[in-house]
C-alpha cells in the first residue's frame, strides 16, 4: 500500500498573484509569533507592523494591476482563485481600511488601557479573509473566506473586555452571523445541487449553456445565497444586528466593520451574482429590486430618530448598503463600476467618520450621544470641521466624493430601466441628508444654549492623537479632492470590472 | 449477507435512537446516540463507503457525543429535570408537526420526484472499489481543493487567537453601564433613549 509512489498532480500556483494574501497572513502570523516569544514589545510595534502590512499590500497590488490589465484575468489552484480587476481594487481598498484601523486601533487601546497583540492580528487576518473573498473562484472557498472574516470580526467586537456592551455586541454578531452562514452554506449546497459545480466559472458556463426545466432548486439557492451575503453587508431586513453591534464595538473595530467587511461582502455579491449568476439576471433582479429600496428606505428612515450618533452611522451604514445594492441591481458593467466606485468612496467616509466618533467618545468609549458634540464647532474648529465634510460626504452633497458615488450607482440603475428604484434611492438620500443635518446642527448652532447652562454636558474632547489625526486629515482631503476630481477613481473602478475565467 | 448485517445495523440504529428520546437520565440518551452513530457507520460500510464510516466514528462518536457529554457532566445531572414542564409553550406539539412534516417531504420527495428537482443530470459517479474512496478524497483534497485546506488552517489561527482573547481578565474594574441603557429595553429597534446624558 505505501509502495506505490505514483505522483498526484498538483495544480498550478501562480505565487505572485497571492502575494497580498501572503503578506496579510504572513504578516498576522509572524505578529503572534513575535508576541509570544518576546517578553515586552514596544508598545508602537504592532500597530506600525500592521500598518506596513497593509502598505506592502497596496504597493504589491500596482504590479498585478498591471499584469492583469495588460494580459487579462487568470485562474489558478485548480480554479479556486480567480485575480482580475475587482480582486485587486477591493484588495487595495481593504488594505486602505487595514491602515486606518491601525492607526485609530493604536490610539484607542492606549486610551482603554487594553494590553495585546490581538486586535492587530485578528485584523490582519480578517484581511485576509475579505481577499480571499474578493479573489474566491469557487463558493467553497468564498465560504472559507467569509468566515475567516467573519470569525475574526465577531472576536475583534469583544475586544473591549471590561465593557459589557462590547461582549453583548460580539455574542449577537455571532449568533445571529452564525445563522446567516448557515444560510449561506445552505444556499451554496443547492446551487451545487441545481448545478454540479461549486467552481464560479463552471456553474457560469453551466447555467448559461442549460435550459433547466425545473428551477426550484437554483432558485431557492439563489434566495439562501442572497440572504447569507445580505446579512454580511446589512441590508435590511438582515440588519438587525447592526445598529447593536456598531454601538458596542470598539469604534475602531467599527470602521473596519463598516468600511472593510462592506467591502468583501459586496465583493462576493458581485462576484457570485453579477458574475457568475448574470445569465439569470432575470431571476435574481426582482429579488435584489426589493432588497434595494427596503435598504435605503428603511437605514434612511430609521436613522432619523436616532439620538446616538454611532447608531446613527450604523444606520447611515445600512442606507449606503442600500446604494451598493442599486447598484448591483443593475446587474451590468456599468453598474458593476459604480458599486466599485461607491465602495471606495465610502471606506474613506467611513474610516474617516468613526475617527472622528474615535476621538469624541473619549475614554471608556461611551460617549456617544448627541449631546456629545453640541457645540464642538466652537470648542473643536478643525475636527468638528472635518466631522462635517465627511458627513456632508455621506450625504452626497456635490463637490464631495459622496455625490460622485450615489450619482454613478443611480446612473447605473438608470440605465437599466429601474426608473422606480431610482427615484426612491434619491428620496432616501434626501431623508438621510436631514440625519447628517442634524448632527451638523448639533456642531455649529446649539453651542449657545451650551454656555447658559454649562452643566448640561459641556463634554471636553481631548485632543486627538496622531493616529486618529493623520486618518481624518487624509480621509476629509481625499474625499474633496475626488468631490471634485472624481476622475481617476472613476476610471480605476471601470477598469477593475471583473471578469470570470475558468480553472 | 448483506441483508442480515443491514437488518442488525439498522436495529441498533433505531433502538439507539428510540432509546435517545426514552432515556430518563441525559448520559443515557448521549450514550444510545453513540449508539445509533455506530449503526450508521456499518451501514455506510455496507455501501462501501469506508472514509464516511470512519468519520461518523472519529467525528461523531468521538468528539460531538463526547463533547456533550461533557457538557452534560458540567452542568450536573442530578437534579432530575421535570419533563412535565414546557420551556416553551407549545414547542411539543409544534415538534411533533414538524417532524411529521419533515417525514412527509422527505418520504414524498424519494417516492414522487423521479426525474429530480433540477433536470440537471445526477452528478455523482461511481466510486470505483472499496478501498479507493479515502484515496481519491485524499486526492480531491490535495489537488481541487488545496486551496480551501490550506484556508482552514487560516480559520483555525483565527480560533485560538479569538479564544485566548474571551477567556482573558483584565486588570481593574469593570466598567459600569451608561445609566440609560441599563433600563429594560422596551421596544425594538428605534428605541434607544438619549443617552449623553448620563455622561
Amino acid at each position: 500500500m505505501f509502495a506505490q509512489a505514483e505522483t498526484v498532480a498538483t495544480p498550478e500556483v501562480l505565487w505572485w498573484a497571492l502575494v497580498p494574501l501572503l503578506v496579510l497572513a504572513g504578516a498576522a502570523v509572524l505578529l503572534l509569533t513575535v508576541a509570544s516569544l518576546v517578553r515586552r514589545l514596544p508598545e508602537w510595534l504592532p500597530a506600525a507592523w500592521t500598518i506596513v502590512a497593509g502598505l506592502a499590500v497596496l504597493v504589491s497590488v500596482v504590479p498585478l494591476w498591471n499584469e492583469v490589465q495588460d494580459d487579462g484575468a487568470r485562474s489558478f489552484l485548480a480554479g479556486a482563485v480567480g485575480i482580475d480587476g475587482s480582486t485587486l481594487f477591493v484588495t487595495a481598498l481593504l488594505a486602505v481600511a487595514v491602515v486606518a484601523t491601525a492607526l485609530l486601533s493604536r490610539a484607542y487601546l492606549t486610551r482603554e488601557d487594553l494590553p495585546g497583540v490581538e486586535l492587530y492580528v485578528l485584523l490582519l487576518l480578517s484581511a485576509a479573509g475579505g481577499v480571499v473573498m474578493a479573489s474566491a473562484n469557487d463558493l467553497i472557498v468564498l465560504f472559507l473566506g467569509l468566515e475567516l472574516l467573519s470569525i475574526a470580526v465577531y472576536v475583534m467586537a469583544a475586544l473591549h473586555l471590561r465593557r459589557i456592551q462590547s461582549q453583548e455586541a460580539a455574542l449577537k454578531y455571532f449568533v445571529l452571523g452564525a445563522f446567516a452562514s448557515a444560510f449561506l452554506l445552505y444556499g451554496i449546497a443547492l446551487v451545487y445541487g441545481a448545478t454540479g459545480a461549486t467552481g464560479l466559472a463552471r456553474i457560469a458556463g453551466y447555467l448559461s449553456t442549460t435550459i433547466l426545466l425545473e428551477d426550484g432548486m437554483l432558485m431557492a439557492g439563489f434566495g439562501l445565497l442572497l440572504v447569507g451575503l445580505g446579512f454580511k453587508v446589512a441590508a435590511v431586513p438582515f440588519h438587525a444586528w447592526a445598529p447593536d453591534v456598531y454601538q458596542g464595538a470598539p469604534t475602531p473595530v467599527v470602521a473596519w466593520m463598516a468600511a472593510g467587511v462592506k467591502a468583501a461582502g459586496f465583493a462576493a455579491l458581485l462576484r457570485v451574482f453579477v458574475l457568475t449568476f448574470g445569465s439569470w439576471s432575470g431571476e435574481w433582479q426582482p429579488a435584489v429590486w426589493g432588497l434595494a429600496i427596503l435598504t435605503v428606505l428603511g437605514g434612511s428612515v430609521v436613522a432619523v430618530v436616532q439620538t446616538d450618533v454611532k447608531r446613527m452611522l450604523a444606520y447611515s451604514s445600512i442606507a449606503h448598503a442600500g446604494f451598493l445594492l442599486v447598484g448591483v441591481q443593475a446587474a451590468s458593467d456599468r453598474g458593476t463600476a459604480a458599486v466599485l466606485t461607491y465602495l471606495g468612496v465610502y471606506t474613506l467616509l467611513a474610516c474617516g467618520s468613526f475617527a472622528v466618533v474615535t476621538v469624541v467618545g473619549g475614554a471608556g468609549d461611551d460617549r456617544h450621544g448627541i449631546d456629545a458634540y453640541r457645540g464642538l464647532g466652537a470648542r473643536r474648529p478643525w475636527l468638528a470641521g472635518a466631522f462635517a465634510v465627511l458627513l456632508l460626504g455621506q450625504a452626497g452633497v456635490p463637490f464631495t466624493a459622496g455625490f460622485v458615488a450615489k450619482f454613478g450607482v443611480i446612473a447605473a440603475a438608470t440605465e437599466g430601466h429601474s426608473y422606480a428604484l431610482a427615484g426612491i434611492a434619491m428620496v432616501s438620500a434626501a431623508v438621510a441628508a436631514f440625519v447628517y443635518l442634524r448632527i451638523l446642527v448639533a456642531l455649529y448652532m446649539e453651542d449657545r444654549h451650551l454656555e447658559d447652562d454649562d452643566e448640561a454636558g459641556a463634554v471636553e474632547v481631548d485632543p486627538a492623537p496622531w493616529g486618529p489625526r493623520i486618518v481624518i486629515t487624509v480621509s476629509v482631503a481625499l474625499v474633496l479632492v475626488l468631490g471634485v476630481v472624481p476622475g481617476p477613481l472613476v476610471d480605476l473602478a471601470k477598469d477593475a470590472v471583473p471578469v470570470l475565467v475558468g480553472g | 449477507m448483506d441483508a442480515a448485517v443491514f437488518i442488525v445495523s439498522a436495529v441498533i440504529v433505531l433502538s439507539g435512537a428510540f432509546g435517545v428520546l426514552l432515556a430518563r437520565n441525559p448520559v443515557h440518551a448521549a450514550l444510545f446516540l453513540v449508539q445509533s452513530v455506530f449503526g450508521v457507520a456499518v451501514l455506510f460500510l455496507l455501501l462501501d463507503a469506508t472514509f464516511l464510516a470512519a468519520v461518523q466514528v472519529i467525528v461523531y462518536a468521538g468528539a460531538i457525543v463526547i463533547l456533550f457529554l461533557f457538557v452534560i457532566m458540567l452542568l450536573g445531572v442530578d437534579r432530575a429535570e421535570d419533563l412535565d414542564v414546557e420551556p416553551i409553550a407549545g414547542q411539543r406539539p409544534l415538534a411533533v408537526v414538524i417532524g411529521a412534516g419533515i417525514l412527509g417531504t422527505t418520504l414524498s420527495a424519494l417516492l414522487v420526484a423521479v426525474g429530480g428537482p433540477t433536470g440537471a443530470p445526477a452528478t455523482n459517479a461511481p466510486l470505483g472499489d472499496a478501498g479507493d474512496n479515502a484515496q481519491r478524497l485524499g486526492e480531491a483534497l490535495f489537488t481541487d481543493h488545496v486551496f480551501a485546506v490550506e484556508l482552514t488552517a487560516l480559520l483555525l489561527t483565527v480560533a485560538v487567537v479569538g479564544a485566548v482573547v474571551l477567556v482573558r481578565r483584565l486588570a481593574g474594574p469593570l466598567q459600569p453601564l451608561p445609566v440609560a441603557a441599563a433600563a429594560p429595553e422596551t421596544q425594538g429597534e428605534a428605541d434607544t433613549p438619549d443617552e449623553g446624558e448620563g455622561a
